[in-house]
């Protein structure tokens, strides 16, 4: 399926200064892998060392949060979008 | 170089004082210019980790969109963010660096017993290792 991944702006130095990347895919995840492969620097900032998503990283599959639906199983249909969001987070020692 | 007026570092401040002893946040609203920004405004929000104010803060992703909706609407970019370390010092925690994002300006403010302090500004490096510090520039006016 052809899906349009939305990157987030402190990613898009890492793919090609892009807002977008067009590519195919059946489920988040397999978009995820294929945009990483793409874009390697992009893999750090996105996945832990143990390969599960970072948890301020949020991603969307038209608006909704994959959190409530299958996650990065979560399937994808043509035409979707899936955006990347930031949220923050920190705090002192 | 990260340029900031002393009105826009008085209400940092000020934010960071009024929430002591919890942990301030917010975003920096202005124009990016590579090695070079300027902070034009501030979008203070509200700090979503209930649980442990004192030592964290939390900006949701909704509220992410809407400090990049504010940002646009002025016809500026989201350039980063700020919140405080209340008792501790201005730079960033193996927490902060653990949950970083590249490219932002990262403005972390002191305060001490409601009493600010020191502010200094960071940004992550490529491979997360490490932060690098962001002189900051106080100016007399955030005009563009």
């Amino acid at each position: 399926m052809a899906v349009k991944v939305m990157i987030p702006t402190p990613l898009r130095q890492y793919a090609g200064k892009r807002e977008s990347i067009d590519l195919e895919a059946k489920t988040v995840g397999e978009a995820l892998t294929s945009l990483t492969s793409q874009f390697g620097e992009l893999k750090r900032h996105l996945y832990s060392d143990e390969g599960k998503l970072r948890s301020f990283v949020n991603v969307y599959v038209n608006d909704e949060d994959i959190r409530y639906l299958q996650h990065e199983k979560t399937a994808v249909r043509q035409g979707d979008t899936i955006t990347i969001v930031p949220s923050i987070a920190g705090g002192r020692e | 170089m990260l340029r900031l007026s002393h009105a826009l570092m008085e209400q940092i401040q000020a934010h960071g004082a009024r929430d002591y002893p919890n942990e301030c946040c917010g975003a920096l609203l202005g124009r990016d210019g590579g090695a070079e920004r300027l902070v034009l405004g501030l979008l203070p929000l509200v700090n979503q980790r209930n649980d442990s104010p004192r030592n964290r803060f939390s900006i949701t992703s909704d509220d992410v969109r809407v400090a990049e909706k504010e940002a646009r609407s002025k016809g500026w970019d989201l350039i980063g963010w700020y919140h405080s370390h209340p008792d501790s010092p201005a730079r960033p925690s193996e927490f902060d660096r653990e949950h970083a994002w590249p490219w932002y300006s990262y403005i972390i403010l002191r305060v001490d017993n409601r009493e600010p302090r020191e502010m200094r500004s960071w940004r992550l490096g490529d491979d997360r290792a490490k932060y690098a510090e962001e002189v900051i520039e106080f100016v007399a006016s955030g005009r563009p």
